[in-house]
């Protein structure tokens, strides 16, 4: 008998991540899944279809709706919805903004990616949720390599790095208190090119952004961004129409282009991993400090 | 790049402080093309900020703001890159022994542990203690990296020294496969490139060993275990009657047609099933996440575990377990805790300790067994219910617990079967 009993190392990372989600539906009570639009959650929630096939995914979908997303992002979630009989949530940070709970920036840089936090930590009191699944990686971030499967967050959904549990062998310990939850991150150990090559893989489809397309964009800081009515230009940045694609699909305020003439997930494969720069290098949010996405995990972001 | 045929291969760092475990990862992430030019950018630029000479490559893998002001690795940090041929992940853990718990941590998963040493100082304590480590934790695969070679004039003498002196210390240890690799992690000989400075090694260079080093066997394929994580019931009209067992395979391989024993029921069946998202499978094996759907209706839940009939796990409430203590308040005797193991949980007593562990010396202490973080310990643990289980040399997964303080549901200690 042939004795191959390998998995490729994509393969074990599914297994990795279906096995951290059937963990969260056996040690939470009311656990949710954060949906970005973005292919990070898409991977997230195609992973949690596989994890509990042949049913539902047992969580609902929770959307931070930024008022500021891309038209084909919405299209595509709805499209999702529709097609694996998820439940979806919509937080909404225009409503949070009208009501006055939040104040939005104001300025050149204005974004609502601060303003996400505080939606995402009502949303979850709101619907009293015990754990948020994310779809976080490590490889994104300096902040984010530090973060544990199952990311333990005090009532007021701070991350305390220097008080963090350790985790060991495939043991998570979601053990809490009242009005504590979890942050679970179930793709922890992929990267941006495993994310793509997974997908290309098993065939599954991605919103348009991801893909080049004629766009009408403008410079900033050696970033293009989308030329849209929510961002406000200084005279001397001209928009022009150009090919781009996107790496990372947040809200359009902060999320930079790429030029590329990438037009299939193969294309994309061969991009990244010539690419010289990180796929957050075109994210405005983390260039605020040096500590961006530290400082904004320990107030409750994700 | 063939990236459908590449593996993954788990590996952890130790050393001591300033034995350059970060200018290692800087170097083998900087020498394999995966440091991106606006992380480098950006070292640079804190690197400038602090007033340091250069670039202080230890800056991309310390990246907490409290890390960075007292110049030390807190917490573990986890660092990917691949070559065509594996994907590696690095779990980079501190050296400093107030945090044993996190290399204790990062070892839990790791197929390799590379254990630094300094040329001009050979083995020390430091030293000692990652690799008793390392083989509690029975990590398959020790590379002892002999560092700083370019301060020692590359002196044969200098390595055979430190490698002679490591393998009788080995001796007393539990370790299967050790290998020596003389480097300058600063300079980068002999991390990706065969340095010309070692005309006298005749060995491959660090990433020739990460890319070749065998861990298919790392994984149990002769007991067949598979602990029961999550009952999957659609109740829907396509899948009315579905009961599948959704879990992942902790050992051995499971088969379609297999007798197969339930625990703690003991009811005998056969395995009708093995199913998954992209079809029926015809075998299963570790680490594989899939569903078992049995021949006969028998009510298994969460904690239950399906073996082969002939091939069964201790099954008991008594306990030998070394510990790796992580709390600071010290182990209560007598005191009770919950205990985790593969997807069971229970509660259990502390009935006795044996003895406290100097891992220094390896001297045992059976006087003195008061045990504080980051002491090691052998103990007797009762539990609530009986648990099924191998001792942790059979099986990393189902031989592991850790235990929970039931007040602060803090994880207080990562625990070895015997």
């Amino acid at each position: 008998m042939d004795f191959n009993y390998n998995l490729n190392h994509l393969k074990e990372l599914e297994a990795e991540s279906m096995f951290v989600l059937r963990e969260v539906a056996a040690q939470f009570e009311n656990p949710v899944l954060l949906f970005s639009g973005g292919k990070d959650s898409i991977l997230v929630t195609y992973l949690a279809m596989k994890a509990f096939y042949p049913a539902r995914i047992p969580f609902p979908l929770l959307h931070i709706d930024t008022g500021h997303n891309f038209q084909e992002t919405l299209d595509y979630r709805d499209e999702l919805v529709e097609r694996t009989g998820a439940r979806l949530i919509v937080g909404s940070v225009q409503e949070a903004i009208d009501q006055g709970r939040v104040v939005e920036e104001k300025g050149l840089n204005a974004s609502r990616n601060f303003l996400q936090t505080a939606v995402l930590l009502e949303s979850m009191e709101k619907g009293k949720y015990d754990a948020a699944i994310g779809g976080a990686r490590r490889d994104e971030e300096k902040a984010r390599a530090k973060e544990r499967f199952f990311s333990h967050r005090d009532e007021f959904g701070q991350w305390d790095p220097k008080n963090q549990r350790p985790e060991l062998w495939n043991l998570f310990n979601g053990k809490k208190n009242i009005g504590e939850h979890f942050r679970i991150f179930p793709i922890s150990n992929w990267t941006e090119l495993d994310v793509w090559q997974y997908l290309s893989m098993e065939g599954v489809n991605l919103p348009s952004l991801y893909f080049a397309h004629q766009r009408e964009v403008f410079e900033r800081d050696g970033m293009l961004l989308a030329a849209s009515e929510v961002i406000q230009r200084r005279p001397t940045e001209i928009p022009f129409e150009t090919t781009v694609r996107f790496r990372t699909i947040g809200d359009i305020t902060c999320t930079g282009a790429v030029k590329s003439t990438a037009g299939t997930i193969d294309d994309v494969i061969d991009e990244i991993a010539a690419s010289r720069v990180t796929e957050r290098g075109t994210r405005a949010d983390d260039k605020r400090s040096e500590t961006a996405m530290e400082d904004r995990k320990k107030q409750g972001y994700f | 790049m063939d990236y459908k045929h590449s593996e993954l291969l788990r590996f952890t760092t130790a050393g001591n402080v300033d034995d350059g475990k970060s200018t290692l990862i800087g170097r083998l992430l900087y020498d394999s093309k995966s440091i991106f030019e606006d992380q480098l950018e950006a070292v640079q630029k804190a690197s400038e900020r602090r007033g340091e000479e250069g670039v202080n490559l230890a800056l991309l893998t310390d990246g907490l703001k409290a890390e960075r002001e007292q110049g030390i690795t807190i917490d573990v940090a986890y660092r990917y890159f691949s070559t065509p041929k594996r994907k590696f992940i690095i779990a980079d853990t501190p050296g400093h022994t107030q945090y044993t718990r996190n290399m204790v941590t990062g070892a839990s998963t790791a197929n390799v542990a590379l254990i630094l040493v300094d040329a001009r100082t050979g083995i020390v304590e430091q030293t000692r203690r990652h690799a008793f480590i390392a083989s509690l934790l029975q990590i398959p695969h020790l590379v002892i990296c002999i560092n700083k070679m370019d301060l020692v004039d590359f002196s044969e003498e200098v390595y055979t020294t430190i490698k002679e002196e490591f393998e009788k210390f080995s001796y007393k240890l539990d370790v299967k496969d050790v290998s020596f690799i003389p480097i300058s992690a600063l300079k980068g000989d002999n991390i990706v490139t065969r340095s010309e400075n070692t005309p006298w090694y005749g060995g491959g260079t660090l990433l020739y060993t990460l890319e070749n080093v065998h861990i298919g066997s790392d994984h149990n394929f002769i007991d067949a275990r598979f602990p029961v994580q999550f009952v999957i019931r659609p109740n829907n009209d396509e899948f009315h009657d579905y009961r599948g067992y959704a879990g992942r395979v902790a050992g051995g391989i499971l088969k379609k047609g297999d007798e197969v024993t339930l625990l703690p029921s003991g009811f005998t069946t056969k395995i009708a099933k093995i199913d998954s998202h992209g079809g029926e499978l015809a075998e299963a094996f570790p680490p594989m996440s899939v569903t078992v759907l049995l021949e006969d209706d028998y009510d298994l839940s969460r904690g239950d575990m399906i073996v082969r009939t002939h091939n069964q796990p201790n099954v008991s409430q008594d306990l030998e377990v070394m510990i790796c203590w992580f709390n600071e308040r010290p182990l209560q005797l007598n005191g009770k805790y919950a205990i985790l193991h593969t997807t069971q949980e229970a509660r259990c007593i502390v009935k006795d300790i044996r003895y406290r562990l100097d891992i220094n010396t390896l001297h045992r202490d059976v006087d003195d067994t008061t045990i504080r973080m980051n002491d090691i310990a052998r103990v007797v643990l009762r539990t609530t219910k009986p648990l099924f289980f191998d001792s942790y040399r059979r099986n990393r997964i189902t031989g592991s617990i850790i235990l929970v303080d039931e007040h602060t549901n803090e994880t207080v200690a990562a625990g070895m079967i015997i």
